[in-house]
């Protein structure tokens, strides 16, 4: 099968049932998508495919065949940050962090189509994502930043 | 600012004699030091001044032998040394280092002595003495109890004006120059007319100099980086993808492994069929480990879908089946045979409860899990003369000694390489997940296994945090309370977790009253008194261990009191308060939550006070009953650790143990049917969700003599402040958690 991941075409032997997030970490050895429950209900995995925020750990690799697949590192990187990555670094948002690289794919994705959002459109957006450490208030803080750099 | 004492001068010994097996006990070995470990492996050129700092021509290397669980203690531990060392931050390294009982943690010691840590007498310095010698003798390293701050404040400073002072003897016989005509500054040591010599250009000459061994260490003033905001080092790689954590582990020729054990915690399995499971795709091997089955494949998901479809048969659990015999074995622990220890009795609490109305109540605390997001994970590679290990954890020196048990390869050349974790809140305490990486890997020798564990059998497999109950009693008189009498009965966390390890535990277990029994107030008849329950299923330490439950009891028991009595809980408290302290943030967050305004209808506020690993903190919780359910709109938070070392990362931590708090006070249990626990995966245990998190204003207050760690003293307090607030908005006490299960929450 085929994976376009990052602007990278790579070709790997898998299932047509392995979730997108083993076909990444594990035959990629992309590793910034990160396993937390396997049942998209804490979003460590989000990765964008065709512009939207998608759980990797309940997508199969026969659906993100043939799309367009970013991760964190296909996002930015600490040369070239994405304004929800630089709103994070700001806020000083990462605790633990594992969780993080999630919350970044899933604000970037939501300010993508909602550019001027609420605190309850904030709070519905980002609430299937979970944090253990708690870092909520920083989070919230970081989302709002990134929306006013965006906005430019 | 506090009153911390300037260390005037202090001695530093670089030993050279280690203590063997550390099982020497008394005064004579006390007295030695441990040998540096950064000697074993140091290259020609390359200077070590001590065990926290490497300099080679290359590169400058500081060493954090605290893990980083997520609190920063990496970049905590860097910013102490660097601060003496006159480097910048992205002018050196960090290494956890390997493990060594040099890195004995001297705070862990004392924080273990039973006795309160506002007690200074003689007697109580003399417990903390005893303790913090047993802790250096054994050459414990360890992260946890909140005290990487405590132990490192000092000693790292230490640490990095020895290798500064060395430094510049260095520089002085380079260039004839005398040390008291050289500066340090940004990683070299200047001259008089502004030649610089870089820290990396005198490794080799300082290698050669006897060390200095008194240092004077610098004024508070005169501090760069402590006291002031920085940005850890860890905040671009987290937030870029590129930090790496154990579960990214990758080596050569490396296989991914998935286990099964039984759910019944430490119960056996009978027997396995594996005829399925070897066949399918990408399955190297099925192999057996204590009490389950591992699969091993060349994937992990692979891994996972092999060890699912071996069939087990399992055998029976060694504790109550169903909840009702857990708490039927709980509230049977209140008797003389079961009391562990009368831990506090002031006045005469018989007397004080004899006559007039007495109020009572009963309260309990359920089994929780941690759950960090990353789940458990260890990569192991074992050969016949050396075992190498990657992943996290809280006792480092304790994996290799376990390791190399198991695989019986030497103890010398077993090497345990910790990560960054994500996340930890006690469960990288525990054993059994390196020791299963162990098993498999010593069947699979020569390669390397990566084992991961299921969300699912990670929730199975989580010791939680104790179970417990308490039935105080109280009396108020004129508007005062005059009697209180607080019975605790849990099980034991330290014995439960001694026990994992094959040691007993000697003594009343200090935790099952922690935060109640040291509660600061001076009511003419108090007792508080720990009832110990057998053990059930197996618990371990969850954030903050005994105060995060009986912090819940004795803070909303004394709202109970001044509710019944009408008076002010926040004016009781400081009526009562004895602790100068726990005063001022008392204070503190009564101004910042601006207490006792009107807050109209449908909504409260409560208020809590807890010292929980010697500092105090009080917070106030706001509540509005909302058509949707109840909403927990701010919590103001109050705490002093006597000295701040990163306020932004103060902030940040302080905030998280408030979530950590409130989420699983509201949300979360662990309960036990047909001995398994029925909470496999974050839908039915969330902690907290981001649309419930209430905006959170901090205080740090600095007045406290000593300096403290902050990683979990703000979580005992949350409870309670939350149920006391729920009360107050809507009249229903809660006297159980999760308190889901009686109120709904937005």
């Amino acid at each position: 099968m085929e994976f376009l991941v990052n602007g990278t075409t790579y070709e790997t032997d898998v299932e047509d049932d392995m979730p997108l997030l083993w076909v990444l970490r594990d035959e990629l050895k992309i590793k910034g998508p990160k396993y937390g429950c396997g049942i998209a209900q804490c979003g460590a995995c989000t990765v964008h495919m065709d512009g939207m925020a998608v759980r990797s750990c309940s997508v199969s690799a026969e659906q993100a065949a043939g799309t367009e697949i970013v991760t964190i590192e296909g996002l930015g990187n600490p040369n070239s940050l994405h304004a929800v990555q630089a709103a994070w670094i700001e806020n000083q948002v990462a605790q633990c962090g594992y969780c993080q690289a999630g919350q970044i794919m899933a604000a970037a994705a939501f300010l993508d189509i909602n550019p001027e959002p609420t605190d309850d459109q904030i709070d519905q957006a980002m609430s299937a994502n979970l944090c253990r450490c708690g870092t909520y208030p920083r989070i919230r803080e970081a989302v709002k930043s990134a929306a006013t750099k965006l906005l430019g | 600012m506090g009153k911390i004492r300037t260390i005037a001068r202090r001695s530093f010994l670089i030993g050279s004699t280690a203590i063997a097996g550390g099982v020497a006990f008394g005064t004579y070995s006390v007295k030695r030091a441990h040998k540096n470990p950064l000697l074993a492996n140091l290259e020609e050129g390359e200077a070590t001044f001590n065990p926290w700092v490497k300099i080679s021509k290359e590169a400058i290397t500081l060493i954090t032998p605290h893990a980083d669980i997520g609190q920063g203690a990496f970049s905590m531990q860097a910013a102490l040394i660097a601060e003496e060392l006159d480097v910048d931050f992205g002018q050196f390294d960090v290494s956890p280092g390997t493990p060594s009982a040099v890195y004995y943690n001297a705070a862990l010691g004392a924080e273990l002595a039973p006795v309160m840590t506002t007690d200074t007498s003689p007697s109580a310095e003399r417990q903390r003495t005893l303790y913090r010698n047993i802790v250096k003798v054994i050459g414990l390293q360890g992260t946890g109890g909140s005290s990487t701050t405590p132990d490192s404040f000092d000693k790292l400073r230490v640490a990095g004006a020895v290798a500064r002072e060395t430094l510049k003897r260095a520089a002085s016989k380079q260039s004839g120059v005398a040390v008291s005509q050289l500066i340090t500054q940004s990683g070299a040591v200047i001259l008089p007319d502004g030649t610089k010599l870089k820290y990396t250009d005198l490794a080799d000459a300082a290698s050669k100099v006897q060390p200095v061994r008194d240092v004077t260490l610098r004024d508070p003033k005169q501090w760069r980086l402590i006291g002031k905001s920085m940005q850890r080092l860890d905040i671009v790689p987290k937030s870029t993808g590129q930090q790496n954590y154990g579960i990214d582990i990758e080596l050569d020729g490396m296989m991914y492994a998935a286990i099964r054990t039984n759910p019944r915690q430490g119960g056996a399995l009978n027997s396995y069929d594996d005829s399925k499971a070897k066949n399918m795709r990408g399955v190297k091997s099925i192999v057996p480990v204590t009490n389950g089955v591992a699969a091993i494949a060349d994937n992990s998901w692979r891994a996972f879908q092999a060890v699912d479809a071996v069939e087990c048969a399992w055998g029976e659990a060694s504790y109550p089946l169903d909840m009702d015999g857990h708490w039927a074995e709980v509230e049977a622990s209140f008797t003389l045979e079961r009391l562990d220890k009368v831990w506090r009795e002031d006045g005469d609490i018989e007397g004080g409860l004899a006559s007039g109305d007495i109020f009572e109540a009963e309260y309990r605390a359920p089994y929780v899990a941690h759950q960090p997001l990353e789940p458990l994970n260890a990569t192991v590679l074992v050969t016949d003369d050396r075992v190498d290990i990657w992943s996290g954890h809280q006792v480092p020196g304790i994996v290799e000694q376990r390791v190399a048990k198991i695989t019986g390869v030497n103890k010398n050349n077993v090497h345990f390489h910790n990560q960054y974790m994500g996340g930890s809140f006690g469960h990288r305490l525990e054993f059994g997940f390196i020791d299963q990486a162990a098993e498999i890997a010593n069947q699979m020798r020569g390669t390397p296994i990566k084992l991961t564990y299921t969300r699912e059998e990670d929730f199975v497999h989580d010791y939680p945090r104790q179970i417990t109950m308490a039935r105080p009693t109280g009396r108020t008189e004129n508007g005062k309370i005059t009697a209180y009498d607080l019975p605790i009965a849990s099980v034991s966390v330290a014995s439960s977790q001694a026990g994992r390890m094959g040691q007993a535990m000697p003594g009343p277990d200090s935790q099952i009253p922690a935060g109640a029994w040291n509660m600061p107030y001076a009511i003419p008849n108090l007792r508080v008194s720990a009832y110990r329950v057998p053990e059930l299923a197996p618990v371990s330490s969850w954030r903050s261990v005994g105060a995060s439950s009986a912090g819940f009891f004795g803070e909303s028991f004394f709202d109970e009191l001044c509710r019944e009595a009408g008076i002010d809980p926040l004016e009781e408290r400081l009526r009562l308060c004895n602790d100068p302290v726990a005063r001022k943030v008392l204070e503190a967050v009564g101004e910042m939550s601006n207490w006792g305004s009107p807050l109209g209808a449908g909504r409260g506020r409560g208020l809590a006070l807890v010292n929980s690993f010697g500092v105090p903190v009080a917070e106030v919780v706001e509540v509005t009953q909302t058509d949707l359910g109840l909403k927990i709109d701010k919590v103001f938070v109050a705490a002093d650790v006597g000295r701040i070392v990163d306020p932004v990362n103060f902030d940040n931590h302080v905030k998280g143990g408030v979530v950590w708090a409130l989420g699983h006070a509201m949300n979360s249990e662990i309960t036990y049917k047909d001995g398994i626990a029925e909470q496999t995966n974050y839908h039915a245990h969330e902690g907290m969700r981001f649309h419930q998190c209430p905006e959170i204003f901090v205080k740090g207050l600095e007045t406290a003599e000593k300096i403290r760690g902050i990683g979990e003293p703000t979580v005992p307090p949350a409870a309670p402040a939350l149920a006391n607030a729920i009360f107050d908005a809507t009249g229903q006490r809660l006297r159980e958690m999760p308190f889901h299960k009686f109120i709904d929450f937005v």
